[in-house]
């Protein structure tokens, strides 16, 4: 047994609250070096995903991808700006990847690659043009290695959350090449990337989730060693 | 066959416009505009480019869309992946905004197919000057037979009479009569069935102008373009 739909629904919850918590530092950086609409907008469509999980659902949610679906169709609708688009991608395609009741630790790389797909084909963006990818492709590579070297899915995505956080901050000397930031050419550097910084939080969030009332699950799932 | 436009700008009243001229060009072409937030503020929106395809969808064939910046080209694209169906029907344009609606919308009111539909807006983005490519060049839907003889050219010199010269309006009224001719028509050279090529030319009042045509009916196409531009375009 790995990381089920409860843990998804309690990542997207406590993304919810953490972008909440957050979304004024987002907005600053974003001021900075785009056009200062990320952690509202990010906060707009991430509360709405949580109105959309305290409705009574049409049909239940029986596996991990109808949650990131949900997630996915929200921030489409309810986020403007690129980062609507780029996250709904990145939580679609992860979303295809796992309809299944859980995810072990090789599921979670799948998400986890998918949804870096997801940005990089919507995106048209590659590591070192400070955006989200920035963050999101040293996670993917990070909980790769964790997987090989036989880790539970919460290892993998404590790995995950370590690089994204150290990518999210390697963005600040970078010169941005695309999105919004690129116009700015060599003034954009010197401020970290707001959307590498909120793939961060996201994958914070998905670790706290698992550390949260995952500890039941992750112990009685088969453990490598 | 026929072919609806979707026009996805960040700004409400840029994709109306933008539609209105279309429109304009080419009066029997459905133009949608899906743009602005929900709320009718600068952005882009998934539900408002969805409702709008979903406007159009049923009364066409197929539907070219036509987006302005970053995040438009995002959610549309976006809005095509989560749908499956749309695949086959609705197609985004890699082209300019205006330029493209416009080279877009007077293909299909000439009858193009969406392949044809889509060419004329990408083509709207590719330099004006020199030859228009024979791959691109909206097919005519004129009755031509495969293998006909194509004769001499037939040409004609005419002065353009109407104060604003060959403008968006004449053009497309040009653009939408020399295609309904099987052969090849051409103004000064370049492709009278292109709208964008013949506002490219930037001819103005009093210029003389060659119109040419080959094919069976080159000389009522010939006659027929003069006609036109010598009766002002109802604006003398």
């Amino acid at each position: 047994m790995g990381l089920d739909v409860a843990w998804a629904e309690r990542w997207v919850r406590r993304t919810a609250d953490v972008v909440a918590e957050e979304r004024d530092h987002l907005t600053e950086l974003d001021r900075q070096i785009g056009d200062g609409d990320h952690g509202e907008n990010l906060h707009r469509g991430f509360q709405a995903v949580v109105a959309k999980f305290d409705e009574p659902a049409a049909q239940e949610r029986t596996q991990v991808g109808d949650v990131l679906m949900l997630v996915a169709t929200t921030l489409m609708s309810k986020v403007g700006g690129a980062s609507g688009p780029l996250y709904g991608t990145a939580f679609l395609r992860a979303a295809k990847r796992s309809a299944r009741p859980s995810v072990d630790e090789s599921g979670v790389v799948v998400l986890l690659e998918a949804a870096l797909e997801g940005v990089t084909s919507r995106g048209k963006a590659k590591v070192g043009e400070k955006t989200m990818v920035d963050a999101l492709a040293p996670a993917v590579e990070a909980a790769t290695a964790a997987a090989d070297a036989g880790h539970d899915p919460v290892e993998v995505l404590r790995a995950a959350a370590k690089a994204a956080d150290a990518g999210a901050t390697g963005t600040i000397p970078l010169v941005a090449t695309k999105g919004r930031a690129s116009y700015l050419g060599e003034r954009s550097a010197g401020h970290e990337d707001p959307g590498a910084r909120s793939t961060a939080l996201l994958l914070g969030a998905a670790l706290g989730a698992a550390l949260e009332g995952g500890t039941a699950d992750v112990a009685a799932g088969a453990d490598p060693e | 066959m026929s072919v609806g436009l979707v026009l996805v700008s960040h700004s409400v009243r840029l994709a109306e416009g933008a539609a209105e001229l279309a429109r304009e060009m080419a009066p029997d072409v459905v133009v949608a505009a899906g743009a602005g937030d929900t709320d009718g503020g600068l952005g882009t929106s998934l539900d408002v480019v969805q409702g709008a395809l979903d406007r159009v969808l049923p009364g066409v064939d197929g539907v070219v869309v036509l987006a302005d910046l970053g995040s438009a080209v995002l959610t549309v694209e976006s809005a095509l992946e989560l749908d499956d169906d749309l695949a086959g029907r609705v197609r985004l344009a890699d082209a300019p905004f205006v330029e493209g609606a416009v080279a877009a919308a007077v293909a299909a009111q000439q009858g193009g197919d969406l392949g044809q539909v889509l060419a004329a807006a990408e083509d709207a983005g590719a330099p004006a000057q020199g030859e228009t490519p024979a791959a691109v060049a909206p097919t005519p839907v004129g009755p031509a037979a495969a293998g006909e003889a194509v004769g001499d050219a037939v040409t004609a010199r005419v002065v353009i009479r109407n104060p604003l010269g060959l403008h968006a309006r004449p053009a497309a009224v040009v653009a939408r009569a020399a295609s309904a001719f099987g052969g090849p028509v051409t103004l000064q050279g370049v492709d009278a069935t292109s709208v964008l090529r013949l506002m490219a030319l930037g001819t103005a009042a009093g210029t003389e102008v060659e119109v040419a045509a080959r094919g069976a009916d080159a000389q009522d196409a010939v006659a027929t373009v003069v006609g036109l531009i010598e009766g002002g375009f109802g604006e003398v």
